[in-house]
């Protein structure tokens, strides 16, 4: 038997204060609020304690963000795009620094943040740098909206940062964002970066604490645009409260992806596109592929190879450089993830986990798989965000079209056939944001992103995402 | 599988049917499944493990035409005893001439004798040629025969010329064992690599191999992958099992290790042995020992402390 022996990456690469203020007006300053832990994942230890924005923190945030946008607004587009381009470097540099951070913080896999998060991360800084004296060529004006404010979500800290953050700076707006409260660090680590690229006071604010700050950033009068990625249920929150004030408004939020085998497939491929697009970040992924639609003249088959893939998955310390699958994200999740699973089993779904041993301490979840799902179960309706599949099946191509359909969200979905023609058939039906073909869960600065139905509205990524922050 | 695999050689269209009908392969992600398996991270016993695993797979292969029997006495000297308390590799390859002078080197070390018949590297000769090719090296003492696949035949659709040539040098090969190159990297796409796996194991390849090394690209890790997974693929089908060998371009630790964890991930640890997977290479063995002492002494030697045979 050959056994990988652990290959931790270090974590001295990281310097880990105690504690952390918030940032607002260039400064680090000490949050009104009382402050709370934020934990790792992996072993419930406290990494630091966070400060809490109050209402008065944000309204300081925002007041400095407002000053800013005066001076930011009125750069010439090739001097904002300089200071993009520095943050854009300085992440490259520190990558290795925000990928330890981010799995520390996360519980997600040191090989994705370190191979997919944080390289993404740098790649929508530099491409929205490349936009911001072109605006002109965008179709979208060039006139800025003021004041963002952003409130992100914890499954991907980093790079939901820089999808808010990246246009909205290269449109001219200044921002006020509010990270998870279980993921703050990197956000602050970010804030650093902006103070090491001199990018000047009061551009990025940034405000820690949970639901009730994010409210009062989504609330406050000064600001001009909201934008929100997370929860459909807060999304509606949030919605309302926008509702009728004139501020722009952009919401990225659930989803329950249908990911289609046809039989004619490249198997060993689209087994590993079933896997990339379920258990990929454990599953905590608005655009997983959390329902599989196979062809039923190969579920056996596809079945068969997705379970002995699945024996393979390595479970365990995130830093390790040989894990597959990290921690669930907090305790609260997990309970959510075990919750919806149950329900899956008591409403006659087939459980079936690989032999995997889950470590004694911090929150696991196995990746798992339900066979026999039907459209009507919990399991196959409700977002799980986590490493849990519904295998579905269908036999012909507009059955598959329906059953994919058939949902309240639409924001992403995965066709795997050998039929280009197909492909383009399927793309055109699919009532989804993204629809991938051959392949399951990539992203790329060039390419827009957003969703349908409950799933949300706007676009973010690509040309389209300009739009956002650009007063059309 | 639908097709019964007894039928699947009955007629020319019945073999091509289920050729074509194999899953396909799609490139892009079979390149990024094998890019990621590249960076799983082997370290300290692990690698030691790996290290020695990996010597104990090398077929020690010398295919010039200017080979000598000092030579290949020279090379199975060090196939016996590669340096310092590292295992003996796995077998030497030689070219049927010199098989005799290896098979004498070689007695009662337990190394395996293999040589490369059938007309190789371009195998563009008669059937009959190729098989007597493969008589004479058996006769003198190989134990397992390299033979190249016609390529010319394949790429024109005529997999039935291919299958029974297969099988005609099998029957040549007697006790020895036969190891099919398909030599991938004319072969072109990855559909093609796995037909032609799959067709040298029905036609009875008790290893299939990736190429000659006298042919650019060689053994890429996407391709050793897609071939790992078809004799996974065809013990799950048949209950037979065939082995896998790499060669050509493989160089460094790093790539023998990255093969490994292919096998290990792809085809399962049933294939981690010299008996069912073996890695061809001529200047692998010098890297792997340096790699070695490295782990154990946490000192890089230079090259003229590894001998050069």
């Amino acid at each position: 038997m050959f056994e990988y022996a652990p290959a931790p990456e270090s974590r001295d690469v990281v310097d880990l204060k105690s504690s952390y203020g918030l940032f607002i007006n260039g400064e680090f300053v000490d949050g009104s609020g009382p402050s709370f832990k934020t934990v790792n994942p992996a072993t419930e230890e406290t990494l630091a304690e966070v400060a809490t924005a109050s209402s008065d923190d944000v309204d300081r945030a925002v007041q400095a963000a407002r000053k800013a946008f005066g001076v930011w607004s009125a750069l010439p587009g090739a001097e904002r795009a300089k200071y993009l381009f520095r943050i854009a470097r300085l992440i490259q540099e520190r990558a290795r620094e925000l990928a330890v951070l981010e799995s520390l913080d996360n519980g997600k896999p040191i090989r994705e943040s370190r191979d997919v998060d944080v390289p993404l991360v740098a790649a929508h800084f530099f491409y929205y740098a490349g936009w911001a004296d072109k605006l002109r060529y965008a179709g979208f004006g060039t006139k800025p909206l003021g004041v963002a404010g952003q409130v992100i979500p914890w499954n991907f800290p980093l790079l939901m940062l820089a999808w808010k953050i990246a246009p909205a700076l290269a449109c001219g707006n200044t921002v006020v964002l509010k990270p998870a409260e279980t993921t703050p660090l990197t956000a602050l680590l970010f804030a650093e970066i902006c103070r090491q690229a001199d990018l000047p006071p009061g551009v990025v604010n940034i405000v820690t604490g949970a639901g009730e700050t994010g409210a009062a950033v989504v609330a406050h009068p000064d600001v001009n645009k909201v934008a929100f990625t997370g929860s459909t249920e807060v999304g509606r929150v949030i919605a309302r409260s926008v509702a009728g004030t004139g501020k722009k408004l952009t919401l990225e939020l659930g989803g329950k992806a249908a990911n289609i085998v046809f039989d004619d497939a490249a198997l060993d491929q689209a087994v590993e596109g079933i896997v990339n697009g379920i258990f990929f970040n454990q599953g905590h992924v608005c655009c997983a592929g959390s329902r599989l639609l196979v062809q039923e003249s190969i579920q056996e088959e596809l079945l068969a190879a997705l379970k002995r893939r699945l024996d393979t998955l390595r479970l365990g310390d995130p830093l390790d450089k040989n894990t597959d699958i990290g921690a669930i994200n907090s305790a609260e999740q997990l309970a959510k993830i075990r919750r919806l699973s149950d329900l899956g089993e008591s409403e006659g779904a087939e459980r079936w986990s690989p032999a995997c041993e889950l470590p004694g301490r911090g929150f696991w979840f196995p990746p798992t798989l339900f066979t026999g799902v039907a459209q009507s179960h919990s399991i196959a309706r409700e977002e799980i965000f986590g490493p849990v599949l519904s295998v579905l099946t269908f036999r012909t191509p507009a059955e598959a079209v329906e059953k994919a359909n058939n949902t309240p969200y639409g924001l992403s979905a995965g066709v795997w056939t050998e039929k280009g023609s197909r492909i383009l058939w399927m793309a055109d039906k699919l009532r989804a944001g993204v629809v991938w073909a051959n392949t399951f869960n990539k992203f790329d600065p060039t390419s827009p992103f957003g969703g349908y139905k409950e799933s949300g509205y706007g676009r973010e990524g690509g040309l389209a995402g300009l739009e956002a922050y650009l007063d059309v | 599988m639908t097709t019964s695999l007894a039928d699947v050689a009955s007629s020319d269209a019945a073999l091509r049917a289920f050729l074509q009908g194999l899953p396909g392969v799609d490139r892009v992600g079979a390149d990024q499944r094998a890019a990621m398996l590249g960076t799983r991270s082997i370290k300290t016993t692990a690698k030691a493990q790996a290290i020695d695993l990996a010597i104990s797979m090398v077929d020690l292969t010398t295919l010039e035409g200017a080979d000598t029997a000092g030579k290949v006495r020279a090379m199975c000297a060090k196939a016996v005893r590669p340096g310092g308390d590292a295992p003996s590799v796995a077998a030497v390859c030689v070219y049927p001439d010199l098989v005799p002078v290896a098979v004498e080197a070689l007695k009662g070390t337990g190394i395996k004798v293999a040589s490369v018949a059938t007309a190789f590297p371009s195998g563009r000769t008669s059937l009959e040629v190729k098989v007597s090719d493969t008589a004479l090296a058996v006769a003198a003492g190989a134990d397992e025969i390299d033979m190249v696949i016609d390529r010319g035949a394949f790429l024109s659709g005529r997999y039935m010329k291919v299958y029974e040539e297969i099988v005609a040098v099998k029957a040549a090969c007697g006790a020895a064992h036969l190891k099919v190159i398909l030599e991938t990297g004319e072969l072109s796409t990855y559909d093609n690599v796995r037909r032609a796996s799959w067709l040298a194991m029905l036609a009875g390849a008790d290893f299939i191999k990736t190429s000659t090394g006298k042919v650019a690209p060689a053994a890429t890790p996407p391709v050793t992958m897609i071939m790992l997974a078809a004799v996974r693929d065809f013990r799950d089908a048949t209950g037979r099992q065939i082995g896998v060998k790499p060669a050509g371009g493989i160089r460094t630790t790093k790539d023998a290790i990255k093969n490994l964890v292919l096998v290990n991930e792809t085809a399962g640890d049933d294939w981690l042995t010299p008996d069912w997977f073996r890695l061809g290479a001529s200047s692998l063995l010098n890297d792997l020992l340096m790699q070695r002492q490295k782990l154990a002494t946490g000192r890089y030697a230079g090259p003229d402390y590894f001998t050069l045979d």
